[in-house]
């Protein structure tokens, strides 16, 4: 469709034909037929569906077949910027459940458990600081289900340079691998206890449970933080 | 015969214009006409902080007194727009600085108000009185007493919402022993306590303080000594209304709060415990307005508080209210206008222990002549809710109904929400605002574009099949001014064909939806109007052009591309050479 618009020709000129659906089909169908999108896309920005959805109506659950199910069925609390209640509003409701927990003397210990992804208070957008950078951004976890992926962001957020453009930091072009040890940063995190920890150590479902916020700390500053598997002398400088 | 009017006469007459909308028209009409009306323009909007520079709107207004500016697009709530995006207060406090000093009032929405800002603010305007910050952040308490120290005659100082980096309660003891004029204050959203022996002083020597907002940490034992300084109060944010009180504090309290004979509106109420509910009896016949969205208060409570309020024009509830509350709400409170209810409970909302469903507001519209604005957040509804609501309420102007499950079909006939949706368009004609939500086809779409003339903001998420909806919309909604859609199925080519009717709206938001990178190149080649922004982590053009991007912004703008943009947002250079950018510098 695209290129049968040139530049140059009047909006009159287009035409609304191929390929739209004159009252039929599903979502499902429309994504399966669009150049690049489905699989070109990603976990992050793909389009949700009724499928993402399980608890929904029978009649769109029950269509699971064909489609790319690569996601887990998500509760709609596991979505970014849903239900939309503003921010400050749903500060103050997490807020508020957690007191209560906290009175009534549970704590959320096992993450193991699947229940437990879907109970985790709201994460979406996450602060995420460099050292010496000024400028602070943020990340989604929700759009995450490990470590790498996560590392993956942050490296291409605060590194990537490209010509032409300002990047955060500028001078670094090689990947960074803020996972092993082997470079001169690394990516910490502070936990609900409010301590500042390694990222790695523990399984997925557990850290996202309990970060906070995270930082990329120079090597050097990440002394006493805690104990990697790997030895001081094992690690280098790049 | 020169018919023209002398510019003072006409001065006198454009004294009596107030709305601005009025304005408008009258500066259309001719050169003269224009230049009369710029030069005594006091009030002004932008509602849209990109669409106009500062300088041009100071050049233009030289009377400027009050300036209301928004940032962030209104997704910008749910956390759909990254941290960073813009909306920066500076560039316009530091040009109003210089070019408007005489600026006495500051409305901001949506924008980011760092420290330097205020402190700006206390330093530039001799005559400032009213800061209004809804929704900003980027500043600390210490901005607040940068203001408090130096703004001698100030009026207004509210915080809605904010996010405040909150080094402490001592701001609000910068406020001078000479300053007596304060008549609004609200500090709902900080934690930290502020002294309240300061507090109380400042409150005894405000005569003309109307409304007072307190935050959470202001104990109810301390408001009782409040209140008694401030009978005259008008409105009243309480702040944590759970202490352990004994019995003469408590008959203190009540005391206090008969005294509030003005008091028309009520809001705070954080931690209500339910044995202190009935200190609030004495106050509730007079109430207009009651904001009760952050009391987890149960049914009966919240029914026994309510059968007290028969002037109330304005309720915000949560959920826990459930339908028989509204059911009997609805007949205490014939006189209410606008309803809102939240949900409880925000972790786990398919666990929720409470059901919020059609049937509360059908109750309320079959009985409440007055209703025109709905926010509803529910499980469940059914087209035939739908209807009779429309039939019931022909008077609704804002309709924002939230089913929370997406693609949550009728429940009793499993059926799309398109039948409901389309009563509510036909029915209600003077319907201003509109969001959408459960299982809806292209089909619902054609109804708004049919029947929803009157429609300027519209928020859809989940719904729709194809490129119809957006076609519909476009083409159809006549006075459609913002519209919103988040994970919607449609892609290039209805934007594109109506590329034309996105200049005469403020603002386009979609996200997670299939417009790809070439459209958007494509229309920002083709309407120089428009700011078309790409808010995307990865770089555009490492992608093929066909391939979807995350999120668009596209807003009209005499400003042209804004050079403050981060390094997730691309916009498209009208010189085709330089082709894509994050810096857009012509």
């Amino acid at each position: 469709m695209i290129t049968e618009i040139e530049m140059g020709k009047a909006e009159s000129e287009l035409e609304l034909g191929l390929g739209l659906s004159l009252g039929g089909g599903t979502a499902a169908a429309k994504i399966g037929g669009k150049p690049g999108g489905g699989g070109a896309w990603g976990e992050r920005g793909r389009l949700l569906t009724a499928k993402d959805f399980p608890s929904v109506g029978s009649k769109r659950a029950a269509d699971s077949a064909s489609h790319s199910g690569a996601s887990p069925p998500r509760s709609s609390s596991q979505v970014v910027g849903w239900p939309p209640i503003g921010s400050h509003r749903m500060n103050s409701l997490a807020a508020k459940s957690a007191r209560e927990e906290e009175e009534a003397g549970k704590k959320k210990v096992n993450d193991d458990e699947p229940k437990d992804v879907n109970k985790k208070v709201q994460v979406g957008f996450i602060k995420v600081n460099m050292d010496g950078v000024a400028i602070g951004r943020k990340v989604d976890l929700n759009a995450h289900s490990s470590y790498e992926t996560l590392a993956q962001t942050l490296e291409d957020m605060f590194f990537r340079s490209k010509p032409g453009t300002i990047g955060l930091t500028g001078q670094f072009t090689k990947p960074l691998r803020l996972l092993d040890g082997s470079s001169e940063f690394v990516l910490t995190y502070e936990d609900k206890e409010g301590d500042w920890m390694l990222v790695g150590d523990v399984p997925w479902r557990m850290f996202i449970t309990s970060v906070k916020r995270l930082r990329v700390m120079k090597t050097s500053e990440a002394n006493g933080l805690a104990a990697r598997h790997q030895e001081p002398n094992e690690r280098q400088r790049k | 015969m020169d018919l023209r009017l002398p510019s003072k006469v006409l001065e006198h007459i454009f004294s009596f214009v107030d709305s601005n909308e009025d304005r408008n028209s009258v500066s259309l009409v001719c050169k003269s006409w224009y230049e009369t009306e710029r030069r005594t323009r006091k009030k002004i909007f932008v509602r849209n902080c990109y669409a106009v520079t500062p300088e041009a709107v100071a050049r233009r207004f030289p009377e400027m007194r009050s300036l209301t500016l928004k940032g962030k697009p209104h997704f910008a709530d749910y956390n759909l727009v990254p941290d960073g995006w813009g909306g920066y207060a500076w560039p316009w406090i530091e040009a109003l600085a210089e070019k408007s000093p005489s600026l006495e009032e500051l409305r901001l929405k949506r924008m980011v108000v760092t420290d330097e800002c205020l402190e700006k603010i206390a330093a530039s305007f001799k005559e400032f009185k009213a800061l209004v910050l809804t929704s900003c952040e980027g500043f600390s308490t210490d901005g607040l007493a940068a203001i408090a120290v130096a703004c001698s005659n100030l009026r207004e100082l509210e915080l809605r919402e904010c996010i405040v980096e909150d080094l402490g309660g001592d701001w609000l003891s910068y406020f001078p022993e000479t300053l007596t004029s304060l008549v609004s204050l609200d500090f709902s959203c900080l934690d930290s306590a502020v002294k309240l022996s300061d507090l109380e002083r400042l409150v005894s020597r405000s005569p003309n303080l109307k409304s007072l907002k307190l935050n959470r940490a202001v104990s109810l034992e301390a408001l009782g000594s409040l209140l008694r300084l401030a009978p005259q109060l008008v409105e009243l944010g309480t702040g944590s209304f759970s202490d352990k009180l004994d019995q003469e504090a408590v008959s203190k309290l009540s005391q206090a709060f008969s005294e509030l004979k003005q008091l028309k509106s009520l809001s705070g109420l954080w931690d209500v415990h339910p044995e202190y509910i009935p200190l609030l009896y004495s106050v509730c016949p007079r109430l207009t307005s009651l904001n009760l969205s952050y009391a987890t208060v149960q049914m009966p409570d919240l029914v026994e508080l309510l059968s007290r309020c028969s002037n109330l024009q304005k309720l915000w509830v949560m959920d826990l209210i459930e339908d028989k509350g509204l059911e009997a709400v609805a007949s205490s409170c014939k006189e209410l206008r606008e309803l809102r209810v939240f949900p409880s409970g925000a972790e786990d909302l398919d666990e929720t222990n409470v059901a919020m469903t059609e049937q509360g507001l059908v109750s309320v519209s079959e009985v409440c002549p007055n209703l025109e604005s709905v926010l509803y957040f529910c499980v469940q509804f059914t087209n035939e809710a739908l209807v009779t609501i429309a039939r019931n309420r022909p008077n609704l102007k804002c309709f924002r109904l939230c089913v929370m499950e997406p693609f949550s079909p009728d429940h009793k006939t499993q059926k799309p929400l398109d039948e409901g949706f389309k009563a509510i368009v036909e029915g209600c004609k003077d319907l201003q605002r509109l969001s959408v939500s459960g299982l809806l086809t292209d089909k619902a779409f054609q109804y708004i574009g049919t029947h929803g003339k009157k429609i300027r903001m519209l928020s859809i998420a989940f719904a729709g099949e194809s490129d119809l909806m957006l076609h519909h919309l476009l083409s159809g909604c006549e006075s459609l001014n913002k519209l919103e859609i988040r994970d919607c199925p449609f892609g290039d080519t209805a934007l594109l064909e109506n590329a034309a009717k996105l200049e005469t709206m403020r603002s386009l938001w979609m996200s997670s939806c299939f417009v790809s990178f070439g459209a958007c190149k494509l229309l920002s080649q083709k309407m120089p109007k428009l700011n078309v922004e790409v808010i995307d982590e990865h770089p555009p053009e490492t992608r093929p052009d066909s391939s979807p991007v995350e999120r668009i912004y596209i807003y009209r703008t005499l400003a042209g591309p804004r050079l403050d943009m981060p390094e997730f947002v691309w916009t498209i250079h009208k010189n085709l050479e330089i082709g894509v950018s994050n810096l857009a510098i012509e």
